[in-house]
């Protein structure tokens, strides 16, 4: 009996250390500065409110704990896209104004590897700023760190909510240096190919009803002479 | 379904059933907007731009992904149509159209730029709305888009 016991309590030692490596290992997580920051390049940021709440339209599957707004939208419950979502929001300049419009079409990665800290999502910006174009901005993120920091804390409070602060750069590739791929459509932006960062900024979430304090920025580097060039 | 065509590059058909597969309907009029709840930013903001976002199905009518079809006449650079196109079991499309449609009721386009599956990938891309489809499950009409995509030949040794 007592060695049944003790294997019981080794297994249970050894299965509690692995969460808590796992959980805890230091040599995984996203960047909080964007290797964008030292470009010579002309930097575009975008900003955005990414609480799903305030965007102009939100949807997925339907049964996550975000409800899809605004009512009565189609929902993507079909198996090719139940791990799809869908953002539509208004892009904010560095002063605040209206910069464009933004949509986002995001999926669940196969590549994910939490044991290499990877929660990977593909996603597509389609992106319309007036009197400049139109771009795609293709980007593998990863949430890995959003999960650790933020929510599984919130799932832990007594409240089932979190407060503090949070700012990772989300973008992961395809770029070698970690950045989003850019391609210009039309206007200035036509033939335009170049990088950008997704950061996230969160103060608070909510286990019940996710994000509640959240900012994204996307940050776009513009190479003059490419722009010069379709002039 | 994917059809392989003789210079090596493939032919894939894609559509939309209407009104079922729209999921959003953005635009200056908020009376055409879908949902109707829908609460688009001003004409002051940005312009005549319309954007709308649909299921996408493959040939045996099954949904494979989604896509935002966004147009404006009067932006200021220039008129644009342009695809956007999610598909998350292979990759995406980005596609821009030419504004006017041609004589048999096509608007053809070109690949700007792929993604996964479509990186490599570059070639045209017809689109067509038939308005009379009525069906017995609802579909009043469709949008077709046919992909013409080839690879790249690579460097010759």
């Amino acid at each position: 009996m007592k060695y049944v016991i003790s294997i019981g309590l080794g297994l249970l030692t050894g299965a509690a250390l692995f969460v808590a490596g796992f959980y805890l290992n230091p040599f995984v997580g996203q960047p909080m500065v964007s290797p964008l920051s030292v470009t010579d390049d002309r930097v575009v940021e975008l900003s955005f409110s990414a609480v799903p709440s305030d965007a102009i339209l939100y949807t997925d599957h339907g049964e996550s704990i975000v409800t899809p707004r605004p009512d009565r939208v189609a929902e993507l419950w079909e198996p090719a896209v139940d791990d799809t979502d869908v953002f539509v929001t208004v892009l904010q300049d560095s002063r605040g104004g209206t910069a464009g419009i933004g949509i986002k079409m995001r999926s669940k990665s196969e590549d994910t590897a939490l044991i290499r800290g990877q929660a990977l999502a593909n996603s597509v910006w389609h992106i319309y700023l007036p009197g400049q174009g139109t771009m795609m901005i293709d980007q593998t993120e990863n949430y890995w760190s959003y999960i650790r920091e933020v929510m599984i804390p919130a799932r832990w409070s007594s409240g089932d909510n979190w407060r503090g602060t949070f700012h990772r750069v989300m973008t992961s590739g395809p770029g070698s240096l970690g950045t989003a791929r850019v391609s210009g459509g039309s206007g200035e932006l036509a033939g335009v190919t170049t990088e950008s960062v997704e950061s996230l900024t969160a103060a608070g979430y909510s286990a019940a009803s996710g994000p509640v304090s959240m900012d994204g920025s996307l940050t776009i580097a513009i190479p003059q002479q490419q722009v010069a060039s379709q002039e | 379904m994917i059809s392989v065509q003789p210079n090596g590059g493939n032919v894939e058909e894609f559509h939309i059933n209407l009104p079922r597969d729209r999921v959003m309907v953005g635009l200056p009029n908020p009376d055409a907007a879908i949902p109707a709840a829908l609460q688009w930013p001003g004409s002051e903001a940005v312009g005549d731009m319309q954007a709308e976002i649909f299921k996408i199905r493959d040939r045996n009518e099954t949904v494979i992904g989604v896509g935002s079809r966004i147009a404006s006449a009067a932006e200021s650079t220039g008129p644009f149509i342009e695809w956007s196109l999610h598909l998350p079991a292979r990759g995406s499309i980005y596609v821009k159209m030419e504004i006017t449609p041609s004589a048999d009721g096509f608007r053809n386009g070109a690949m700007v730029s792929g993604t996964r599956d479509f990186a490599e990938l570059s070639g045209s891309v017809r689109e067509l709305f038939i308005a009379d489809v009525a069906d017995s499950a609802g579909v009043q009409s469709q949008i077709q888009l046919q992909t013409a995509l080839v690879g790249s030949l690579g460097d010759l040794e």
